[in-house]
């Protein structure tokens, strides 16, 4: 079981560089937030899931045999912790979005690019 | 001011189902988050969950909320959630195949799509939304009340299923 928990949590923080470097990598305002909202969420999962498989298995508190109330009691809490953020994650997203759009920018296409080098024109 | 205060006149009327529903949702919140089952924590949740159910159900249940067929609703909506998961899986690996590819900027083609939606209810067309939004590739940008979608898409292939398959299972959910 320690094997699968390790697994996850690596391959959730492998996710969260994903999504850092993406934000540096895309061209402009919008497509930026794909990675910086979305990818943090899948990152959260594998992340919150590994902990949550770690507390419930007992080894985090006293015998690995014997699995606890209060072991279950904190895997719920974590798995509210992803149950909330993914709630709260594509709103906020979509807050940042809305004011890009009222803020009157427009999104980074293949053609400006090509015409403009690059240039964005509103 | 006359409406303002028609609102306050009806809403005097206490309602004793969403209150006791409200105490009990909150009850169950105290007891996850304390994990402690004394005497003194459980009449202190009690007396605090009386408070906010007091407070504010009407807050989490709004005055035209229908009771009938809620909580098949709500265990439509949790089968629906391993297949929003799998989908989030699917397109986060597009998402990172894009993010490492060397050649990125011409792989990626960030475009603006509209669509109608069929949905009617207000919850249905905000969970239809939120989905867009947490698979990644898609992000809702503006949704109307009639149902008109706006979405910001990062390449061809994240917005070509939209509205397709998961407007009809959010359908389903909703009962539409």
């Amino acid at each position: 079981m320690d094997i699968v928990v390790i697994v996850m949590i690596v391959l959730g923080l492998f996710f969260y560089f994903a999504g850092s470097v993406g934000v540096i990598r895309f061209p402009d305002f919008y497509s930026r937030l794909h990675p910086a909202g979305m990818m943090d969420s899948m990152g959260l999962l594998l992340v919150m899931g590994g902990l949550a498989i770690h507390v419930a298995t007992g080894v985090a508190t006293g015998d690995p045999k014997i699995i606890e109330s209060n072991d279950i009691l904190s895997a719920v809490k974590i798995v509210l912790i992803v149950v909330f953020v993914y709630i709260t994650s594509p709103t906020a997203t979509h807050a940042i979005v809305d004011a890009g759009v009222r803020a009157g920018l427009g999104p980074w296409t293949k053609k400006k690019s090509e015409d403009s080098d690059g240039k964005r024109m509103d | 001011m006359s409406s303002s205060e028609k609102n306050n006149g009806s809403s005097e009327k206490f309602r004793i189902i969403p209150f006791i529903a409200t105490f009990v949702i909150m009850l169950t919140t105290w007891f996850v988050f304390s994990g402690k089952f004394k005497i003194p924590f459980i009449v202190m949740g009690v007396i605090s969950s009386l408070l906010v159910a007091y407070f504010s159900h009407d807050l989490l249940f709004p005055k035209r909320t229908v009771f009938k067929g809620m909580s098949f609703t709500w265990f439509k909506f949790v089968t629906y959630i391993p297949w929003l998961i799998y989908q989030i899986v699917l397109a986060n690996l597009h998402v990172l195949y894009l993010v490492f590819h060397p050649r990125m900027n011409e792989l990626i083609n960030p475009q603006i799509i509209k669509f109608k939606s069929k949905l009617k209810k207000d919850m249905a067309q905000v969970t239809f939304a939120n989905s867009i939004t947490l698979t990644p590739g898609t992000i809702t940008v503006y949704l109307s009340v009639y149902g008109d979608y706006t979405i910001h898409a990062i390449d061809d292939a994240s917005c070509e299923g939209l509205p397709g398959e998961m407007e009809k299972r959010v359908g389903k959910i909703f009962g539409e």
